[in-house]
């Protein structure tokens, strides 16, 4: 058996074992008012469990690392799927940091999904090891991604910690406001979901569609035409296409002209299909369940101190933030001077990193000498999270279109 | 108003002091109010007591925290528009001149296009407005730092070891001891020191009063950060100053020095290559469709100093001063210049080979003729008594408007040679064009043409030639950044009081984070001590509510 081969056991063991640790970590929450227990001590019991199950879990996945680190001769963080994948290593490495901190059972509810998350959507790229191209062969450029990844994850159990404030604190007596923007983070969530749903469903299910689309010139006319493979079933074809090979349905409209790029309706198609399942999700839980999910998620978090909750969110942030200075910015910065003779070029990507550390440098602030704790400290935990993933997501796949990896 | 105040402890305190510097009462009588806020342990601000001059009220604006985040907003705002559509520099295709440009984001994009580049979004990071907005948080940074180290330094170099009740009442964390439980006072605190000190604490004793505390170096961490963040953008802002920063390119064949611009330097190209990894190096079999990965791009290069470089117009004599080579991501150094390998032209054409035919001798070929494209020699003898001579060369060779043969670069892309072919024997002299591929001769029936060979090729890189002597103060400023942040967040400045007052015990404590951590540290004491007493931490959303009330920026009247 090949190393790379091994290293994919562990990944998916990995995979099963955090989400046996989540099924576990629920268990230890609700199964406390089952009948005839200590409900003390059967948290601490499942919540041990689960912890160990995640500590297992971490250790294959970090198995996972060196072998591929081994096979592949650099560290798994030079495309699109290494990166995710890492990033899920470095959420469930600071889970395991924070949880040493406080203890706190119910945190594993919340951020062992988001790890598991990360590392379903890593699993929609093409996972192939690829050798490396001479601008990524730097020592700097190993440093620099798995830095800034490991400070993503610490904000990310912020993110996590803030939203459970939220959950915990938002009333679900009566619709307002607040239950609203709560329930579009969760739907948000579900659209992520969504679409790994989807792309690895449709990626088994082999129904492509072919389109020829044609390229224009500055003056209107056609300079070539090229072609343009969906993985999922078009809903918006490109701009003046035709359909050469047909997919499961007919488009329903075109893209507007001004979507240029090979790719840009590909990827509108994509952001549909992730909204609309992530939307039909949302709404089979509520018909299920027949209440909110922001309700349906708080009893979970009943017995906990909304105060608590406020301090791991600001605590992770604040250990979080000195990491990710350096590891996305300053390492950035070395790198780029050693690479491309300037420390800094305001290409998408950098201002990128750079919106994300003054958002956490704005939340710090006003933390601090504005007195902005509780709610509205949440919010901003998971905005700068949200902001995170815009980073990774949009600017890698959508803005920044030279370097986007991704086939979807 | 009175310019100082006594506080009943006998202290005098500054205008604009929150609580006294010396015993940590509230200054001003605030009957039900809550405790005043912790921040800057209660002392007085320049900016929260003078509010008369220009000089006040820029102070004023730039010391306020608030002030700050807006910046900080506007500038990630800013940041964020810039990258809707791509920056000038990194327009995709070929683009030339102003119009160009314009052209570009309107065809592109269309009316949002043409909006973002009418407002100059295009070239944003550098606009006026955007300096202008790092300037600011630059001036804000110097400015609230001035403002605050003076008096934290002043209250963190004077602890209050003996407070007043109201001040450790006040504290967020704290408990006390019901009143009529007995217990050796002296032996109470003596043992509290000794627990404390194990856990890292500085033990400060006065009477009746305990003060433990720990790390406090981590309260200046975020100004040792605030510093690094000037020298960085000090070293930013002055890298614009002419002759800090030096942007050029060059290109080099293979076997051709040239100078360095704006340097006494000469580079001499002596081997560039491209390597592609072969199948057998890929960890997995990858489906490529024939397309090659390249594993490295490398110019074997010397760089020469010109010894005469400081004499005008003399011819330059070269020293050799480092060899090496030249890959993507180990750029080439000597002293403060930097050579990046940038990009590459391979296998362009170096020179045009041919063989001279003589047709009235039964084509014989009577030598070999060399066109170089870069430096073609002015005449060559190709055989006894033969000589070919260029009479006129255009490298990228059209007819101008007025039908004139003309060159559009001076790089060989398309070559087109006149030359005279002369035979010593009988005198004559023969002209035969070269052109797209072909030789035309003069006049038809002539005695000598050129057979085309082989051309030569050479590979050309494209070097980057950088300097940047303000690189040191930016890494060293991110250092020192870095070193503030690991102070202010890996350490928390920790306090707790122990205080006996009439036959009671109290504790308080404080801390600038993790509260959680403090209390855990408080309660172990209390439980090493045994004492009858619960501690109380305040709710922050309780606190945050009193915080509001006294904002920061509220000007005293
Ligand atoms: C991009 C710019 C800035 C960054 C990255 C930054 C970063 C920081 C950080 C990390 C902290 C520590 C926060 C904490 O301990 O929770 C801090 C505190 C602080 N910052 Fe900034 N800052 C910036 C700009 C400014 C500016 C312009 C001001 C000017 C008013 C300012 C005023 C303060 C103050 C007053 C504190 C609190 C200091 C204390 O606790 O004693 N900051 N800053």
């Amino acid at each position: 058996m090949s190393l790379i081969t091994i290293s994919e056991w562990l990944l998916l063991l990995s995979f099963f074992l955090y989400v046996a640790a989540t099924i576990v970590y629920v268990l230890a929450i609700t199964g406390r008012r089952w009948a005839n227990r200590e409900p003390k001590e059967h948290e601490q019991r499942y919540g041990r469990a689960g912890f160990y199950l995640v500590v297992v879990g971490f250790l294959a996945q970090l198995g996972y690392v060196i072998a591929r680190w081994i096979a592949g001769g650099h560290s798994p963080t030079s495309n699109m799927f290494e990166f995710m994948t890492f990033l899920s290593f470095c959420i469930i490495l600071a889970f395991l940091i924070i949880y040493r901190i406080y203890r706190l059972t119910v945190l594993g509810v919340f951020v062992i999904p988001t790890g598991i998350i990360m590392l379903a959507y890593a699993s929609v790229f093409p996972s192939k090891v690829t050798p490396l191209i001479p601008a990524l062969k730097s020592y700097w450029l190993h440093i620099h991604v798995t830095t800034a990844a490991l400070g993503e994850g610490i904000l990310a159990v912020g993110f996590a910690a803030g939203l459970m404030y939220l959950v915990r604190t938002v009333p679900q007596e009566r619709p307002s406001k607040s239950t609203a923007w709560l329930e579009i983070v969760l739907v948000v969530v579900l659209m992520l979901v969504g679409f790994i749903l989807m792309v690895s469903t449709f990626a088994n299910l082999d129904q492509k569609t072919v389109f020829q689309v044609p390229q224009f010139d500055s003056s209107g006319n056609v300079e070539k035409t090229l072609e343009v493979e969906y993985l999922l079933p078009a809903v918006v074809a490109p701009y003046q296409s035709t359909i050469i090979t047909p997919g499961p349905m007919t488009p329903w409209f075109e893209a507007p002209a001004w979507m240029e790029g090979q790719d840009a309706a590909r990827k509108l198609n994509t952001m549909l299909w992730s909204i609309i399942s992530g939307l039909v999700l949302y709404g089979l839980f509520r018909l299920v369940l027949r209440k909110r999910l922001g309700a349906v998620l708080k009893p979970l978090l009943d017995d906990i101190e909304p105060d608590l909750l406020d301090e791991i969110s600001y605590r992770a942030i604040a250990i979080g933030y000195p990491v990710f200075t350096l590891g996305a910015l300053i390492f950035a910065m070395i790198w780029a001077a050693e690479a491309w003779g300037r420390f800094w070029g305001w290409d998408p990507k950098e201002v990128w990193a750079l919106i994300v550390w003054l958002f956490y440098s704005a939340y710090l602030h006003l933390r601090l000498s504005r007195g902005w704790m509780g709610t509205r400290s949440a919010w901003m935990s998971v905005i700068g999270f949200v902001i995170i993933l815009i980073t990774l997501v949009v600017v890698n796949l959508v803005i920044a279109g030279l370097h986007s990896y991704a086939g979807v | 108003m009175a310019d100082q105040r006594k506080c009943e402890c006998g202290h005098t305190n500054p205008v604009g002091t929150v609580l006294c510097e010396f015993c940590g009462k509230p200054v001003e009588e605030n009957g039900d109010r809550a405790f005043p806020s912790m921040r800057y342990e209660g002392m007085a601000r320049r900016s929260q007591t003078h509010n008369k001059t220009l000089v006040d009220h820029v102070w004023n604006f730039f010391s306020s925290v608030k002030i700050a985040i807006i910046l900080i907003v506007i500038t990630l705002i800013a940041a964020a528009v810039g990258t809707i559509f791509p920056q000038q520099r990194y327009i995709p295709v070929p683009v030339s001149g102003e119009s160009g440009v314009a052209a570009f984001y309107k065809d592109t994009y269309g009316m949002l296009g043409e909006i973002y580049y009418l407002l100059g979004f295009h070239k944003l990071y550098s606009s006026w407005w955007f300096v202008t907005l790092l300037v600011m948080i630059g001036m804000s940074l110097v400015i609230c730092s001035l403002d605050r180290i003076v008096p934290l330094y002043k209250a963190l170099s004077k602890p209050r070891v003996n407070p007043h009740l109201s001040f450790l009442k006040g504290q967020r964390l704290r408990g006390e001891c019901e009143p009529g439980s007995d217990f050796a006072a002296d032996e109470t605190l003596a043992q509290a020191a000794a627990i404390l000190k194990k856990k890292g604490y500085r033990i400060y004793r006065e009477g009746s009063t305990l003060l433990g505390e720990k790390a406090r170096f981590s309260r200046w961490g975020p100004y040792v950060n605030h510093i690094g963040l000037i020298l960085f953008l000090l070293g930013v802002l002055l890298r614009g100053l002419p002759g800090m920063y030096l942007d050029e390119f060059i290109w080099v064949r293979e076997g051709q020095t040239v100078a360095v611009p704006e340097t006494p330097y000469y580079l001499k190209n002596v081997e560039y290559k491209t390597e592609y990894y072969r199948e057998d190096e890929f960890p997995e079999q990858l489906d490529l469709e024939n397309r090659l990965i390249p594993k490295n791009f490398q110019t074997d290069a010397v760089l020469y100093v010109n010894e005469n470089a400081d004499l005008p117009g003399a011819e330059p004599k070269l020293r050799e001063v480092k060899s090496g080579s030249i890959t993507v991501n180990n750029p080439f150094v000597y002293e403060d210049l930097y050579l990046y390998q940038a990009s590459n032209q391979e296998m362009q054409l170096a020179a045009l080979n041919f063989t001279l035919i003589d047709k009235q001798a039964g084509n014989k070929e009577l030598g070999r003729v060399k066109l170089d494209l870069y430096e073609p020699e002015q005449e060559q003898v190709v055989a006894e008594g033969i000589t070919v001579r260029v009479i006129s060369y255009f490298p990228d060779f059209y007819m101008d408007e007025s039908g004139q043969p003309a060159t559009r670069t001076s790089q060989p892309n398309n070559p087109m040679f006149a030359v005279e072919v002369r035979s010593a024997q009988d005198g004559a002299a023969e002209k035969m064009i070269y052109v797209s591929g072909r030789i035309i001769p003069e006049s038809e029936g002539g005695r000598y043409t050129l057979q085309i060979e082989m051309p030569d090729f050479t590979d050309i890189t494209g070097l980057m030639v950088r300097k940047d002597k303000m690189l040191p103060l930016i890494y060293f400023g991110s250092f020192v950044v870095m070193v503030g942040l690991v102070m202010g967040f890996y350490w928390q400045h920790r306090r707790i009081w122990l205080h006996l007052e009439q036959g009671r015990l109290y504790l308080a404590g404080h801390t600038n984070k993790n509260w959680f951590g403090l209390k855990r540290e408080a309660e172990f004491l209390v439980e090493q001590l045994a004492l009858p007493m619960s501690l109380v931490l305040d709710s922050k959303s309780k606190n945050s509510a009193a915080e509001n009330k006294t904002k920061e920026e509220e000007k005293p009247t």
